[in-house]
């Protein structure tokens, strides 16, 4: 068969190349300019950035800024931030899964409904519903007033400028982000399974742990690297109701710049947290793809 | 209308490691209604695309009345096309999908009116010229659509499965209708179609693919009836293939000779072409090409009986009995002879030679 | 009613109390912090409390009567529908391209595209500060939309991209067999049918730059202050009732802009009805 082919006469193989090379040139050129975009704002000064982090204040090549992130102060932060991205993480798992359950079984009208609710904080400026944290959790803030008033505490809690506050604020902006991607994963979760589990002498309980919950697991476990992820580089949340007492990672990265206009050690720090950044998001990649496939199997 | 004379000339296309055309080489006479008959993954889709333009081979040449069309464009190219889902753009009216490609061609208004209505008349559709797409049939669709691939009165019509969204008796009626049709306008058509009983009602010539290649171009009748190996005769109809034993002077089946319609070519394996409406039974035994069947089971379907016999070597077949034939329905258990006339015995062998 | 079973595993809804009081605490913690602005912004006094004792619009005054507010309003109104024409047009042609195109490249120049979107916030803003800084973009209005074009880009791309991939691919060939280039085809066949998708991208692209803080926070200040950036300050330095009353005009903005994305969704739904 090969033999035939070859004897084949290649008509016009040259212009047919060309054309197709000009016509793949042309689609790529609609790129371009958004291509040029990106690497103008964000490729640019990564490598930039890349490149001064290599660099010690006096322009000799060292590992200085690296070293420097051992420090212990910017390894508490590094902790910190983890800390605190597991903590809200945890957190919004446990509030997110039975809401995207119970969404996921409800008709399909009612949880479009029903889904404004996530929707509209999800729409909802960040700064906005920071701010409006911050008016509810003060010291003679909204919270503290009902508790005083109520009589159940007699001197203010301290809810804002701490760990506290910022994990409440960062709940609330992070959960859309954990419900809405495990809402859509267990919508396609086919019923007849359950049915099936139920048919086989299944109690409810049991079928939700042994059908229903590892079916889910490839959607929580996207949904809450999401969050994780988008936790580790969060920036506005800690910065208002952190109170400058909870030192994240983007915290310091921001200090560096504009306190100490320490370039050198604001890359390292960047080149660091998206390597962490990068690092979590091919692990769940494949983590994903793995608890895929063998939710498949069975 | 004007018609154009179409040469396509060694085109092929790969996909990866998947060669969906393997040099194709075919030439289509002015007028012609040619129809490139396969099943899926043949190759008849990819090479209608590649006369229209939307798919780029890697090597070939497609020459329509002597001009190079392999790289044109495919607005260039003045070629109508139906396609499968029929592809009217639901944000105009029938009116305006119809005008659309005159008015690509900035045609005078009054002109585009008139030949939008010449066209709908053409399909039985100028009384719906305001509707919605969404408001037509099926049929309806499928009318506006040719209207819309001949307004521009292009030099070559192209179908690409046009039929297959309908139902049975639309499509038949249909296929009747675009016959007609293409008697009455002359156009070059090419017709893609993986259903043979279309393919045979409606072509001049039919273009038989499989695996990227022509395996026979001929008339439908050639194509029915002369089958030129053993996939082509398996895709006609309903076909059962017995396999033949090769003698000193010919062929023979279950120690009978065989007569055959032609002279045969000599290659050991070959199998004999059993199509069931030319089989034999009713009336006087005939002596030629003689077969036994063992009735299976008899089945009543109305408008006849459905008899399955099993011919020598398992194979199984269905013969009908109109009520009005006169030998009595079999029994089953029985055995039945069955003939084949020496005109309609056809040997086949595995691939076109 | 509550015996009822409130599914085809036949768990009953008083089984399930639990979890609807359970659910229906979380959903009034997302929604109550982003509707309690509102009455609050309406308090007479300069301590925020709820119910308020008295009610006023002095706050909105304060913002109406300001210069500086009004000034950095009008600088994001600016620069979020300069963004939005900017951003729609280049995601827009970026995305078409690569739905034609589907070479191997294609994933690595999606990847750079998308990129923004994945990218901490922080990382962008203090990047745009330092390339600005030698381009003397900086606390200029073409920084800021260059900037939020960015990150707005890949909202665009996927919102266009998913409404080229519902398209039927037979539709703009069509438009190509019976004489329509490539840009008539787009523009006549193609355009109107994905225009949900685009309009939708649209949104996004508006509402990412209107409500970015964090790289406006870095990139601009003095006359180009956003809105958000004085909030921003505002917030952190004292509180300042004005915010409240901003806040609560944002807030209105996002209902009206989900108001509006269902509104185009709905026409969306109608419109695909048509295939």
């Amino acid at each position: 068969m090969s033999a035939a082919a070859d004897e084949a006469p290649s008509l016009n193989v040259e212009l047919l190349g060309a054309d197709e090379r000009r016509h793949r040139f042309a689609m790529f050129g609609l790129s371009v300019p958004a291509l040029l975009l990106v690497a103008l704002v964000l490729l640019a000064p990564f490598s930039w950035l890349t490149w001064l982090s290599l660099f010690d204040a006096s322009g000799a090549l060292s590992s200085e800024n690296y070293a420097r992130l051992l420090r212990p102060a910017y390894i508490n932060s590094f902790l910190s931030t983890l800390e605190v991205s597991a903590l809200v993480t945890g957190i919004c798992v446990l509030l997110g899964y039975p809401v995207a359950y119970l969404l996921s079984q409800l008709s399909q009208r009612t949880a479009q409904i029903l889904l404004v609710f996530i929707i509209l904080p999800f729409w909802t400026s960040v700064l906005v519903r920071t701010y409006a944290w911050l008016v509810l959790l003060q010291r003679e803030g909204i919270i503290n007033t009902w508790l005083k008033q109520l009589g159940l505490i007699s001197e203010s809690l301290p809810l804002v400028n701490n760990l506290t506050g910022t994990v409440i604020g960062m709940v609330h902006v992070m959960l859309p982000f954990l419900i809405l991607p495990l809402y859509s994963s267990m919508r396609a979760i086919d019923p007849v399974y359950l049915k099936a589990a139920a048919n086989c002498g299944a109690s409810p309980a049991q079928a939700f742990r042994q059908v229903f919950l590892p079916l889910s697991a490839p959607g929580l476990g996207a949904g809450g690297a999401l969050t994780f992820v988008l936790c580790l580089g969060f920036y506005l949340t800690p910065a208002l109701l952190g109170g400058g007492r909870v030192a994240m990672w983007s915290t310091q990265i921001a200090d560096a710049v504009s306190k100490f206009a320490n370039w050198g050690a604001a890359s390292a720090l960047s080149v660091a947290l998206l390597v962490v950044t990068s690092l979590i998001l091919l692990l769940m990649r494949w983590g994903v793809q793995r608890l895929g496939t063998s939710v498949g199997e069975h | 209308m004007t018609s154009g004379a179409l040469s396509i000339r060694n085109v092929s296309k790969a996909f990866g490691a998947f060669r969906a055309l393997d040099n194709v080489s075919v030439d289509i006479e002015p007028g012609e209604f040619l129809t490139l008959l396969g099943p899926s993954g043949s190759g008849k889709t990819t090479l209608l695309n590649v006369i229209a333009g939307f798919e780029r081979p890697d090597s070939g040449s497609l020459m329509v009345d002597g001009v190079e069309f392999i790289t044109r464009p495919p607005h260039k190219r003045d070629l109508g096309m139906v396609f499968q889902n029929y592809a009217l753009f639901p944000h105009m009216d029938v009116f305006n999908n119809v005008a659309y490609p005159l008015k690509l061609r900035r045609r005078e208004p009054a002109d585009i009116r008139e030949r939008v209505k010449q066209a709908l008349d053409v399909v039985q559709m100028a009384h719906l010229s305001a509707r919605r797409i969404t408001e037509l049939s099926g049929g309806q669709k499928q009318r506006v659509a040719l209207a819309r691939a001949i307004v521009f009165e292009p030099k070559l019509l192209l179908m690409d499965e046009p039929l297959s969204a309908l139902d049975k008796n639309l499509r038949e009626h249909m296929q009747i209708e675009l016959k007609r049709l293409h008697d009455r306008l002359g156009m070059t058509t090419v017709y893609v179609t993986h259903d043979q009983q279309e393919a045979l009602t409606m072509s001049n010539r039919i273009a038989v693919l499989r695996n990227g290649r022509i395996v026979q171009l001929d008339t439908p009748t050639n194509i029915y009836d002369r089958p030129n190996c053993h996939f082509v005769a398996g895709f006609m109809g309903e076909t059962r293939m017995l396999p033949v034993s090769k003698t000193s002077n010919g062929y023979e089946l279950a120690g009978r000779p065989l007569k055959l319609a032609l002279p045969p070519s000599p290659v050991d394996e070959q199998w004999l072409v059993i199509r069931p409406e030319r089989l034999g039974w009713q009336g006087d035994d005939e002596r030629d090409n003689r077969i036994e069947g063992l009735v299976v089971d008899v089945v009543y379907r109305g408008d006849s009986h459905s008899i399955s016999l099993k011919l020598p070597g398992d194979h199984e077949i269905s013969i009908r009995r109109a009520p009005t034939e006169s030998k009595p329905l079999p029994e089953p258990g029985q055995t039945l002879t069955l003939w084949l006339r020496p005109e309609a015995s056809v040997l086949v062998q595995d691939s076109a030679s | 009613m509550l015996s009822h079973p409130a599914s085809s595993t036949q768990i009953t809804h008083r089984q399930r109390l639990w979890l609807y009081v359970l659910v229906a605490l979380v959903m009034a913690f997302l929604v109550i912090p982003c509707l309690i602005i509102i009455p609050l912004s309406f308090s007479d006094s300069q301590y925020l409390e709820f119910p308020p004792r008295g009610w006023s619009l002095r706050w909105y005054e304060a913002f109406f009567t300001s210069d500086e507010w009004l000034r950095s309003a009008v600088v994001s109104l600016k620069v979020a529908s300069s963004t939005t024409i900017l951003a729609t047009v280049l995601g827009t042609l970026a995305s078409y391209g690569l739905h034609k195109r589907a070479g191997g490249f294609d994933a690595v120049v999606r990847g750079a595209l998308i990129l923004p979107m994945m990218v901490p916030l922080i990382f962008v803003a203090i990047g745009a500060f330092f390339v600005y800084a030698r381009l003397n973009l900086n606390n200029t209005l073409t920084g800021l939309v260059l900037a939020h074009t960015t990150l707005a880009i890949p909202f665009v791309i996927i919102a266009v991209g998913n409404g080229l991939a519902s398209f039927d691919v037979n539709q703009e060939r069509a438009a190509r067999s019976l004489g329509a280039s490539p840009l008539r085809a787009f523009l006549t066949v193609t355009l109107p049918q994905i225009r949900i998708s685009v309009m939708s991208g649209m949104l996004f692209a508006f509402i990412t730059s209107f409500d970015e803080v964090v790289v406006s926070l870095f990139i601009s200040s003095g006359a180009t202050s956003t809105l958000t950036k004085r909030m921003f300050a505002n917030i952190r330095d004292q509180v300042d009732p004005t915010v409240a009353a901003i806040s609560s005009m944002l807030v209105v903005l996002s209902i009206l802009v989900l108001v509006a994305a269902q509104f185009v969704r709905r026409d969306g739904v109608r419109a695909t009805d048509d295939h």
